[in-house]
């Protein structure tokens, strides 16, 4: 091999080797965007919207189930992280556009940590979903630390479910609702706890194990 | 050089240099060093920094880590300072700015037999015992605290004893109490002056249940029972980590648990099983390992195309038509 050779394909190496590098760390340090619902008065309530998707349907994953939040404009954001006001009310709304099965451990069909112990599931109260039942348990929203856990009931899984985000409320959905007051100043993990990534080991790689996708921060701000 | 390499002896050569009879001296005032700093920074030590050393006293075996920890310490205290009095005795006293031997070289290079014999009988001495008496303290008096696998060689004399099954999965620890109905929670509660018996299996991965101040570590192993034993001492509160990295969450794997009176646990007890009532009905029977049932990503262990539909006990039970 020339020198003329040699030295174009260490060039070409040094190159890919960069370039993995590049994407390596745009791809660990890159974090979703922050939606900031503390523009809307100190003491009110807060509104916050989500929706949660089979597939998200674009982007470098389009086959992964994923949550999006409604910023206070209205705009769908692909993310999982938020800024909150600490010590306020905050009045969540899901809509699940997924399909459901049972829990692998139906500790989690159980409302926790909720005002009152309850949500409400297409404006009738519950408790507790039998995910043996029925559509199942697509997802929860669940803050370990305060104690929150909502599951979220699934669709038909027959049904012509929506195929990319944002999804409408022209494909099958369910609306979960539920207030809990936020803590004190800090940054607090929330995630979904299904087992819902499928092709991965025991469902929690791929958007169980990436953020903005299963899995997020609530940051909580005087 | 040249007068030692004269005489044979780089002592002789040197002004100032120390004699046999000096050796003697430095010996008899190396050893009570030794010995006056080892009498005062042992009791010291135990008197005064034992009772703060971490697991604590919340459980027999909390309070067994603890003894052995300070056991370990005041054997090793010894031995740390005769080593670090020698080198600094040595610093001192034969620098070569005060005219020291010859650093290398010569006989005082050489090996002493009976410093080394010493060295080796002595160390071989601690290190048996150390290990006769980690050994011992593993099983006696109140176990270690770690997880002994389904079949304890070391069981509890206590006639009662509360079973409390700890289910790790990715990314949260749950709780059940059999005695109580097979309630499942978030929360561990446990009473004081009681032994308990730790159950601990995983629905996933394997992970590690670490109630630290409790002296309780064991891993959390799918389809395995783990059983680890303790005797809550002392009221408080106390942290469980996951000690065994299991994904991305893993640092975000913990959650706090009480020691109450044994009226106060008995209140939350019967009324937490009250409260989850409706949920409990529908958890799988009490089981010491669960395999989970429904295929694919949502229930069961991926990939499972080939069997879906364990033998063994269930979480998940059956998979409906058409679900997720």
């Amino acid at each position: 091999m020339s020198l003329a050779w040699k030295v174009a394909l260490t060039t070409v190496l040094f190159a890919m080797g960069v370039a993995a590098a590049v994407v390596l760390i745009v791809n660990l340090l890159g974090t979703p965007p922050t939606v900031d619902f503390t523009s809307q008065g100190s003491g009110q309530p807060v509104n916050i919207t989500l929706q949660a998707v089979g597939n998200y349907g674009s982007g470098s994953h389009p086959t992964w189930v994923s949550y999006l939040v409604q910023s206070p404009q209205g705009r769908w954001v692909h993310t999982t992280v938020f800024q909150v006001p600490a010590d306020t009310r905050l009045n969540v709304t899901i809509i699940n556009y997924d399909s459901g099965s049972p829990l692998r451990n139906q500790q989690l069909g159980q409302v926790t940590g909720t005002s009152g112990g309850v949500a409400l599931l297409n404006g009738k109260p519950f408790r507790v979903i039998n995910s043996n039942a029925g559509n199942g348990v697509g997802h929860t929203f669940s803050i370990p630390s305060i104690g929150v856990n909502v599951p979220l009931y699934g669709n038909n899984g027959n049904a012509n479910l929506c195929g990319a985000a944002p999804c409408t409320t022209s494909s099958p959905h369910q609306v979960i609702k539920f207030s809990f007051t936020t803590p004190g100043p800090g940054n607090y993990r929330w995630q979904c706890f299904v087992p819902c990534a499928g092709g991965y080991l025991y469902g929690n790689g791929g958007p169980m194990s990436t953020l903005g996708y299963m899995g997020g921060f609530m940051k909580v701000v005087t | 050089m040249s007068d030692a390499q004269d005489d044979g002896s780089p002592l002789a050569a040197t002004e100032g240099a120390t004699t046999p009879q000096d050796e003697t001296h430095h010996w008899w005032r190396l050893i009570a060093i030794w010995v006056v700093l080892s009498a005062v920074l042992d009791p010291l030590f135990y008197v005064y920094a034992g009772p703060h050393i971490p697991p604590g006293t919340m459980t027999d075996t909390a309070q067994g880590a603890q003894f052995d920890f300070n056991v370990l310490f005041v054997i090793a205290l010894p031995v740390l300072l005769g080593v670090w009095i020698y080198l600094v005795y040595v610093i001192v006293m034969w620098r070569a700015s005060r005219g020291g031997p010859e650093p290398v070289g010569g006989p005082d290079a050489r090996g002493h037999l009976g410093i080394q014999l010493g060295w080796i009988l002595t160390t071989s001495v601690i290190v048996l015992f150390l290990a006769g008496f980690g050994t011992y303290e593993l099983v006696q008096p109140g176990g270690a605290g770690g997880g002994q696998g389904s079949s304890p060689i070391w069981t509890p004399t206590s006639k009662t004893v509360l079973p409390i099954q700890v289910i790790g999965q990715q990314w949260k620890f749950t709780y059940r109490y059999p005695t109580f109905g097979g309630f499942e929670t978030d929360q561990l509660v446990v009473p004081d002056d009681t032994t308990i018996q730790f159950n601990v299996t995983s629905l996933d991965v394997i992970h590690s249940f670490w109630a630290y101040q409790l002296g309780v570590k064991a891993d959390a192993n799918p389809d395995y029972n783990n059983v680890a034993y303790t005797t809550t001492k002392q009221l408080g509160s106390f942290t469980v980590r996951c000690a065994e990295l299991c994904g991305i969450w893993h640092g975000a794997m913990y959650n706090s648990g009480q020691v109450v009176g044994p009226e106060q646990f008995q209140t939350w007890a019967t009324s937490t099983e009250a409260l989850l009532r409706k949920n409990t009905k529908l958890l799988p029977p009490y089981a010491l390992t669960y395999t989970p049932d429904a295929n694919g990503a949502d229930g069961g262990f991926y990939p499972d195309n080939v069997d879906p539909y364990s033998k063994v006990e269930t979480y998940g039970a059956k998979q409906p038509k058409g679900g997720g």
